[in-house]
């Protein structure tokens, strides 16, 4: 069984504070993390690895240096051994030219059973990649699961849908975006195999490494462009009511009949 | 190759603005100059706010005509024997936008059986219905959804496209994005004509921050959009469109992703929870007790339904289907009452768009209060039994 799995570096959304004066983010201090569905990708890669009775698990980042760090986490949760795309060619890059960039990568190393991506990275939050990446590898893909199991040549698959679910099964290849069951714990690797993990084959790629045109990577390869980011206007304060419980009732009534619930 | 992004350090004056406004907190003053490490994005967030127009990013050129490219185009999405309402909502913003570039709205209708939908489009705006019918669309796949619409987009070449930004939209819209080499916007909470092009506004980082987002160098521009952001337009009664049928060839064989099972569920008591015009939420702070009895005993007055933090979900107190938030739902109804939510990004992003929010909270510091219009500091276990009672005697004596 060969997996390959995309991890994305993203800053820790729950972490990020609006300064209440000037409007702005504050990053300070706002940790770099894997992004959480990712995380849930690799552990699963490694199950599926492990009840396959071996293969490898190959995770997959593109980003700035620093983001080797989520490719060591993921040698910590059991992948064998990570690819780093960076290159200053490669920033700026939508999902497209994300997609394009991650699908070169894919095919430098070869054929592999599945690939995984999370369903979202929670700073970009698109979903756009997992399927656009699967496009351009031309593999069927399954979005939206959370929970996989391998059968024979199959890979089937729970998949969440807006009311309920269903249950899809598709011979490998296949691509799969993974979202995280609400009973899903992630695992914190211990030291000991965070420091095996320091061990394990990291490769950094470029462009010119992945037979990339530079035209077609990056910014100058996006089709969409930011053109401003700013923070959303705020709301006016709440109206605090106070009192009793039953006097606030009343008051919460009153603002209800104004408005015309009651 | 030289990099995209220029400080002119003849121009810059070393204010260090553009360090504070970097979301990736890229850029350090050295010297009195802003310098651009490798953490940058490209986002453009400096670019804007440099007083001195000191910071430039070079972009691609522009190369095909895209004048050739006309008319608003919606994917429609049918649900269980009914049209879904982000179809209607996404045609009343066509209709906004096709009238100002002078141009048609024209929905895609696929499916099997869907040909009585045609009227309605056509009511609520379409002037021309791509309508594809075939057993092989019956149900969706993205396999054989995603050649019928690329083919379509190929062959008439529409300007704008926009696609529900629910699970089926997410699922094809990036899929045939990169079948034809376009971009895409996600998730867009505002669209308008800006010189002639489309301004798509979009929340990213978990609703912290606003982009406004561009598709300069190619047609057509396309967007996905999630239900109950726009707003539903009024039907016109006896509207009529041209309706094109499509032709749909689809090799059984091409389907590579097969249904094994597939259950659908609902909301208790059958209301959904982001068609509620009233929805009644409850956190950590609910999940004691008979917490959610006392909500849903004042929904119930109030005509409408219960909703739940992704923490009341986990504890296992109400069904995933009305978890509000970046991994649930997106809800705008008219009335929000939140009791025991503290009001994280997560959950805050699912209900910013609700009209009138009250919180009921333990907490004076619980951000929740940022985004309600009224606020209680106290336990919901003695407020909220205190409102139904003063609801329900209200209503007696009417
Ligand atoms: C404010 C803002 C708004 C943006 N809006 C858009 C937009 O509307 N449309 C658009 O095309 N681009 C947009 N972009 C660019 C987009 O965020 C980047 O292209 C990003 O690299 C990938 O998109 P995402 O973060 O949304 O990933 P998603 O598509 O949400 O990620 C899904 C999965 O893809 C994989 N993946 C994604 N990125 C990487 C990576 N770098 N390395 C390894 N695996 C990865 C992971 O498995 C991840 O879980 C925006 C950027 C900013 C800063
Ligand atoms: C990737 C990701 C996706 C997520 N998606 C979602 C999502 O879709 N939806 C979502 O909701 N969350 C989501 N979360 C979780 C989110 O970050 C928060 O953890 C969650 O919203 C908190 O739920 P809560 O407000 O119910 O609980 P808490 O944060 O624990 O807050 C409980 C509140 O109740 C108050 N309280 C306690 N007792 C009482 C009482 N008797 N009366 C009144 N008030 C009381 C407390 O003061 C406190 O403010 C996501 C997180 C991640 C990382
Ligand atoms: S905002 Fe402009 S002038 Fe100020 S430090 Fe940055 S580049 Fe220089
Ligand atoms: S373009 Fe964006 S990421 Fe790059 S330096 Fe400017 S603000 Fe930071």
């Amino acid at each position: 069984m060969r997996i390959a799995v995309c991890v994305k570096q993203v800053p820790d959304t729950t972490e990020v504070k609006i300064d209440p004066k000037t409007g702005t983010l504050i990053r300070e201090g706002v940790p770099s993390i894997i992004n959480p569905f990712d995380q849930f990708a690799v552990e699963e890669a490694v199950r599926l690895r492990d009840a396959a009775g071996g293969g490898e698990v190959i995770a997959i980042s593109m980003g700035p240096p620093q983001a080797r760090s989520v490719l060591v986490h993921s040698m910590a949760l059991g992948a064998d051994r990570g690819v780093l795309l960076c290159d200053r060619g490669f920033a700026g890059a939508d999902t497209w030219a994300t997609a394009l960039s991650l699908s070169l990568a894919i095919k430098k190393l070869g054929e592999f059973d599945l690939v995984l991506c999370g369903m979202q990275a929670i700073d970009g939050d698109t979903a756009q990649v997992g399927p656009e990446l699967a496009q351009l590898l031309s593999l069927p893909q399954i979005t939206y699961v959370d929970k996989v199991e391998i059968e024979g040549r199959k890979v089937v698959a729970r998949r969440q849908l807006d009311e309920g679910y269903e249950v899809v099964e598709a011979r490998m290849p296949a691509l799969l975006t993974l979202m995280t069951p609400s009973d899903f714990v992630p695992t914190n690797p211990p030291f000991s195999k965070i420091s095996r993990a320091q061990k394990k084959p990291l490769d950094t790629w470029g462009i010119c490494d992945v037979g990339g045109d530079p035209e077609k990577l990056g910014l100058k390869g996006s089709f969409t462009t930011v053109t401003r980011v700013y923070t959303p206007p705020k709301r006016e304060k709440a109206v605090m009511l106070e009192g009793t419980p039953t006097e606030i009732a009343r008051k919460l009534a009153d603002v209800l009949a104004k408005e015309g619930f009651i | 190759m030289t990099e995209p992004i220029q400080v002119n350090f003849e121009k810059c004056t070393g204010c260090g603005l553009c360090s504070k406004s970097c979301p990736f907190g890229a850029i350090t003053i050295v010297e009195k100059k802003a310098r651009i490490g490798e953490l940058c994005t490209l986002c453009s967030a400096c670019v804007q706010i440099c007083p001195v127009q000191a910071i430039t990013i070079e972009r691609r050129e522009v190369k095909v005509d895209l004048s050739l490219y006309r008319d608003v185009w919606v994917v429609t999405e049918v649900g269980e024997g009914c049209m879904k309402g982000v179809s209607f909502e996404l045609l009343g913003k066509a209709r906004e936008l096709a009238a100002e570039l002078g141009q048609k709205v024209c929905a895609l209708l696929l499916g099997h059986g869907v040909r009585q939908y045609t009227d309605s489009l056509a009511e609520y705006g379409a002037d021309v219905v791509y309508l594809a019918e075939s057993e092989a669309l019956a149900r969706y796949t993205t396999d054989a959804y995603s050649p019928v619409i690329s083919g379509l987009i190929a062959k008439h070449k529409p300007n704008i496209v926009l696609f529900p930004a629910t699970r089926m939209g997410r699922d094809l819209a990036p899929r045939v994005a990169a079948t034809l080499g376009l971009g895409l916007t996600a998730d867009c909470t505002g669209l308008s004509i800006k010189d002639g092009m489309l301004l798509q506004t979009r929340p990213a980082f978990g609703g912290n921050i606003m982009a406004d987002i561009l598709c300069p160098y190619t047609r057509p521009q396309m967007a996905t959009v999630r239900p109950n952001v726009m707003p539903k337009p009024e039907p016109q009664r006896g509207r009529r469109a041209e309706v094109v049928e499509v032709p749909v060839k689809l090799d059984p064989k091409s389907a590579r992703v097969h249904l094994r099972e597939q259950v659908r569920t609902c909301a208790a008591g059958g209301k959904k929870i982001d068609e509620a015009d009233v929805v009644v939420t409850g956190g950590r702070g609910a999940c004691d007790a008979n917490g959610f009895e006392l909500l849903q005993a004042l929904a119930d007055e109030l005509g409408g339904v219960v909703g739940a933090s992704r923490v009341a979900i986990d504890l296992g107190k109400k069904p995933k289907s009305v978890q509000v938030g970046q991994s649930g739902i997106t809800v705008s109804p008219k009335l929000y009452i939140a009791c025991g939510v503290s009001g994280a990004i997560q959950h805050t992003v699912g209900m910013r768009g609700s009209k009138l929010v009250i919180a009921v909270n333990t907490d004076p510091g619980a951000p929740i209060f940022e985004f309600a219009q009224y606020g209680v500091v106290g336990d919901l276990f003695q407020i909220v039994p205190a409102l139904t009672e003063e609801i329900r005697r209200r209503k007696a004596c009417k």
